[in-house]
């Protein structure tokens, strides 16, 4: 089936070879250290981290032409080797921000099933095959679930991951059988043979849309988009905080990146109807993530809904189902996924001292602790898309994508929910400079290695937002590899 | 290469603002003297700009270009001509005394001053810029360091309704002219952002008269424009003086360049059809902030609404569509800018002092400062529109403009003028005249030396313009010159 293997074939999995070797190795220290030096297991896996991510952007990276390798199953495109970079990054940074988590930090299983759902995203990224698609979501979702409820003392967080397993298995059963109606009427699973056998016209409308929206469901769920977006407060509160940055960071890119990959490569003979459908979703989740979000006392469920919102504003560039489009969902997730990072960061650092993830209890933030507070600042006014942050870039290039499909009611609609956005990142900024706290006197201590992964991110920003051309041209190279 | 002026005023404030954040904060001598120093020499490379510009030259002057993002055709492209030239210099000039006399600032003046010059980077960004991109960005750098100096540094009663005010109004402002500004984008079928080549990217009429609403009114908000001008008076008032002083003085002049620059110059046609309706909205600006301004007893809700009023006639003179309400709007935004912040700083002057700002509480003044009560009183000269100053040199154009294309808007318009009158004398005799309130007497003192030398800048400004229009007037002749090729004026060559 896969003939003889090239080099070319292996470079393209270089990235899934080294965080299986990582896997691997965490695996095994787990078992032969004994428990009270596990400590270095966090340190082992943000080692493999960065070697796999040096090993990728340098050896992994694709020629200008696409090319499916391993029988059809891989696409070592741009849109897949950028995103695997984002995946890594996102676990790097979530696996750095567990070193002061003593409940987690002495778990090898906790490590190995983080990687393990990232080796999952790196070939969601590539997926080429429905077959290949559905293992890799498997193989991102059911770490996943246990993550979320790994903290099995704390109810809410057992609550969380037993939840998103309920929802996740439902939404992925209804996208499986969407699978099977592809299959069914293309006769092949491979992405690009369904797209040639929907171009000849095998496959009649109605069961073509049936199928989109099976498909989308799943895939909505992993984005967590209205009306899919209910497990996200809940699961994202309940979650031990690192696992919920990675799931509103990494994952929601990952289903991104197969959203966008799908849509655009199998059903674009129904493309009217699939973006009325992804607009409708759209507009739910930017206005009821936003709204939603304004009522919010818990830090995290306020991340949640503006997550949901920032999925409504992503799906704009989707639906534009353009080569800029594709380019400013790429571009968004590269922001994104740094944005929240930082958010996430702050939150997990301040959580540890304070015991609460209550915004009230954020007063006196910015005289307890001004570089976390700046942080903050930062990390939320590139949510709220204000410049020089990285999230002004990636909101006028998904508004802009919005305009040039002609969907200007959309733009419009968007960005009146970035003002509404803009409302409720400055509630919790007053919040932390204005509020008088109660311990303002307290110093509030950043660890070093965390203190680092703040300050990286806070500099990606910047750069994403001032020095725009070089990550452009990436999303710009993902997104031709589409089209 | 030549001097590339324009980055280094444009970046200048923003690099030392972070330069700041990185001393310590103990040391508020070092900040202090840091921060002048910094204005100093912003100032007077504003002054060089000014003038550096020759008017006999070429339409643009002092340009730089270089690739942003050049998929996308966005370059970080500045230059100045008549209009913008003298704007860099308002700007300099408020930053300059605005730095001044924020000496007492006493909470945090560390990230104070840091915001105050990522503020005016950006307010230097919008005036230079030359690329749509390039000016959208720097204007959103220009509205939000605004929220944290009104927040944090403000008048504690108002200062978070007000500061959340403006912010949200603002922002929904320019989001609103992005969304046009990508339209004429993609329009254009150009593939660039550059402004000069947009100018000829000859868009449909029915195209123009979509947009160009969206657009004017998107930038208009931050100028002010009736029914959207309600954030204003709130946010001079929240606002420490420094800031009022930038936010009256040169933030509204952004948004009415921005809707000049964006809306007016991309769209003529556009502008043609909707600012005959537009000119109403300006003349209830004019008029009714001139009414407003008279009831009110608190003294710098008082210049706010004036405010509202004056740049009312800054709209007035851009929607006649006439040479002479050009020429006069953009004189007009110098003058208020400078004669706006002048106001706002002799209020923080005796503020500081008397702790209230309630005219019916003040009075006699003069005897303790009369620098300030001078200074104040040319201001209001400034603003009645006396000849002699600037503020008659603005004026009297646009009241021409407007005869000229809608006699009866300027027969409503002038009321303002006696209602102006009005209330300034009215301030000034309640303020500085008469005798000093028992309750104050021996606690005030005479303002400070340096004070006086920043009051002493701003009026000679008014003054040399109200004297020798020609410092200024040639120059924006020149700029509008410009502009009539693209727009065609009515009574322009």
């Amino acid at each position: 089936m896969f003939g003889s293997i090239t080099t070319d074939m292996v470079l393209a999995i270089l990235p899934e070879i080294a965080l299986l070797v990582l896997i691997a190795v965490v695996f095994v220290t787990d078992l032969v250290v004994d428990e009270k030096r596990r400590g270095i297991l966090a340190w082992t896996s943000i080692i493999g981290l960065l070697i796999t991510m040096l090993l990728t952007a340098f050896f992994a990276q694709p020629g200008a032409e696409a090319e499916t390798l391993w029988g059809g199953m891989l696409r070592h495109d741009w849109l897949a080797y950028v995103s695997k970079l984002i995946f890594l990054f996102g676990a790097l940074i979530t696996t750095v921000f567990t070193l002061n988590w003593d409940s987690v930090r002495f778990k090898g299983e906790f490590y190995v099933l983080l990687l393990t759902s990232t080796l999952g995203m790196t070939l969601m990224g590539a997926s080429a095959d429905l077959i290949m698609l559905f293992l890799s979501i498997e193989t991102t979702s059911i770490p996943l679930y246990v993550l979320a409820g790994f903290l099995t003392d704390d109810d809410r967080s057992t609550e969380a991951g037993f939840k998103y397993l309920l929802f996740g298995a439902m939404t992925t059963a209804v996208m499986l059988y969407g699978f099977s109606l592809l299959y069914g009427f293309a006769g092949s699973t491979g992405l690009y043979e369904i797209s040639a056998a929907i171009g000849a016209g095998q496959i009649p409308a109605a069961a073509l849309a049936g199928a989109a929206v099976l498909v989308l469901v799943g895939f909505g769920f992993k984005v967590a988009m209205a009306p899919l977006h209910f497990w996200a407060p809940d699961v994202y509160e309940g979650a031990p905080t690192p696992i919920t940055a990675f799931l509103s960071t990494a994952s929601k890119a990952a289903g991104f990146v197969v959203l966008t990959r799908v849509m655009i490569a199998a059903f674009s003979s129904v493309q009217a109807e699939w973006q009325l459908m992804l607009a409708i979703a759209a507009v739910i989740s930017m206005t009821l993530g936003n709204l939603v979000a304004l009522s919010q006392t818990n830090i995290k469920r306020l991340l949640a809904y503006s997550s949901i919102a920032h999925a409504g504003y992503a799906l704009l560039g989707v639906i534009a189902a353009s080569e800029l489009g594709a380019a400013s969902v790429v571009y968004y997730f590269l922001v994104y996924v740094v944005t929240n990072m930082a958010a996430f960061g702050v939150v997990i650092v301040v959580s540890r001292v304070i015991g609460s993830d209550e915004i009230a209890d954020y007063a006196g933030l910015s005289r307890r602790s001004p570089g976390l507070a700046l942080v903050m600042l930062l990390a939320f006014l590139s949510l709220a898309g204000i410049p020089p942050l990285g999230g002004f870039i990636a909101k006028v290039l998904v508004f802009a994508a919005a305009v040039q499909a002609e969907f200007v009611w959309l733009a419009v609609i968007g960005v009146l929910n970035a003002i509404i956005g803009l409302y409720y990142y400055l509630i919790v900024l007053k919040v932390v400079y204005l509020t008088p706290g109660k311990d303002e006197q307290k110093a509030l201590p950043t660890p070093r290695p965390q203190a680092v992964a703040l300050v990286v991110s806070i500099v990606l920003l910047l750069l994403m937002g001032t020095v725009f051309a070089p990550w452009y041209q990436w999303a710009l190279n993902s997104a031709s590899a589409l089209f | 290469m030549t001097f590339p002026i324009l980055s280094i005023i444009v970046f200048l404030p923003i690099v030392s603002g972070a330069v700041l954040l990185f001393l310590p904060s103990e040391r508020r001598d070092l900040i202090y003297r840091f921060a002048l120093g910094v204005a100093f020499l912003t100032f007077l490379l504003s002054v060089l700009v000014y003038f550096g510009f020759d008017i006999e030259g070429a339409r643009y002057q002092f340009m730089e270009q270089y690739n942003w993002l050049p998929a996308l055709g966005i370059s970080y492209f500045v230059g100045v001509d008549g209009i913008s030239a003298p704007l860099v210099l308002l700007t300099g000039i408020v930053i300059f005394t605005g730095v001044i006399i924020s000496q007492r600032i006493d909470d945090r003046p560390r990230e104070f001053f840091a915001f105050l010059f990522i503020l005016a980077s950006g307010v230097f960004g919008v005036f230079v810029a030359l690329d749509m991109f390039a000016l959208f960005f720097f204007y959103e750098i220009a509205v939000f360091p605004m929220y944290l100096l009104i927040a944090l540094w403000g008048w504690k009663k108002t200062r978070e309704y007000a500061a959340m005010k403006l912010t949200l109004y603002l922002f929904i402002g320019s989001v609103i002219a992005l969304v046009g500004a990508l339209a004429m984008y993609f329009a254009s079928g150009l593939q660039t952002f550059n402004m000069l080549a947009l100018e000829g990217a000859g868009f449909s009429a029915s195209f123009q008269q979509l947009w160009f609403p969206f657009v004017f009114f998107g930038f208009a908000v931050l100028g002010g424009i009736f029914p959207f001008h309600n954030w204003s008076p709130d946010g001079h008032v929240a606002a420490p003086t420094a800031v009022s002083m930038f936010h009256a003085g040169v933030l509204m002049k952004l948004g009415a360049f921005a809707a000049l620059r964006v809306g007016i110059m991309l769209m003529p046609e556009g502008a043609a059809y909707h600012l005959p309706w537009i000119i109403l909205l300006s003349l209830v600006n004019v008029v009714y902030g001139a009414f407003i301004a008279m009831t009110q007893t608190d003294a710098k809700y008082m210049i706010g609404f004036s405010s509202v009023s004056h740049m009312g006639l800054v709209m007035m003179g851009f929607a006649t569509l006439t040479y002479d309400g050009f020429v006069g709007a953009g004189v007009q935004m110098v003058s208020h800018g400078v004669m706006t912040a002048l106001f706002f700083a002799v209020v923080g002057m005796f503020y500081d002092q008397t702790h209230t700002r309630e005219m019916g509480k003040l009075g006699g003044l003069m005897k303790v400062m009369p620098f300030a009560g001078v200074a104040f009183i040319i201001g209001g000269l400034v603003s009645m529109g006396m000849p002699g100053f600037s503020g008659f040199i603005a004026e009297f154009p646009i009241f021409m403009g407007v005869w000229r294309s809608y006699p009866l808007v300027a027969i409503i318009a002038v009321i303002s003028i006696v209602i102006t009158a009005a209330y300034i004398l009215r301030a000034v005799s309640r303020i500085f005249f008469g005798d000093i309130p028992a309750e104050l007497e021996g606690h005030l003192h005479d303002i400070r030396p340096s004070e006086k030398l920043a009051l002493g800048l701003l009026a000679f400004v008014l003054v040399s313009i109200g004297l020798f229009p020609g410092v200024m007037v040639p120059m924006i002749e020149s700029g509008v010159n410009h502009i009539n090729e693209i727009v065609h004026l009515i009574g322009g060559a």
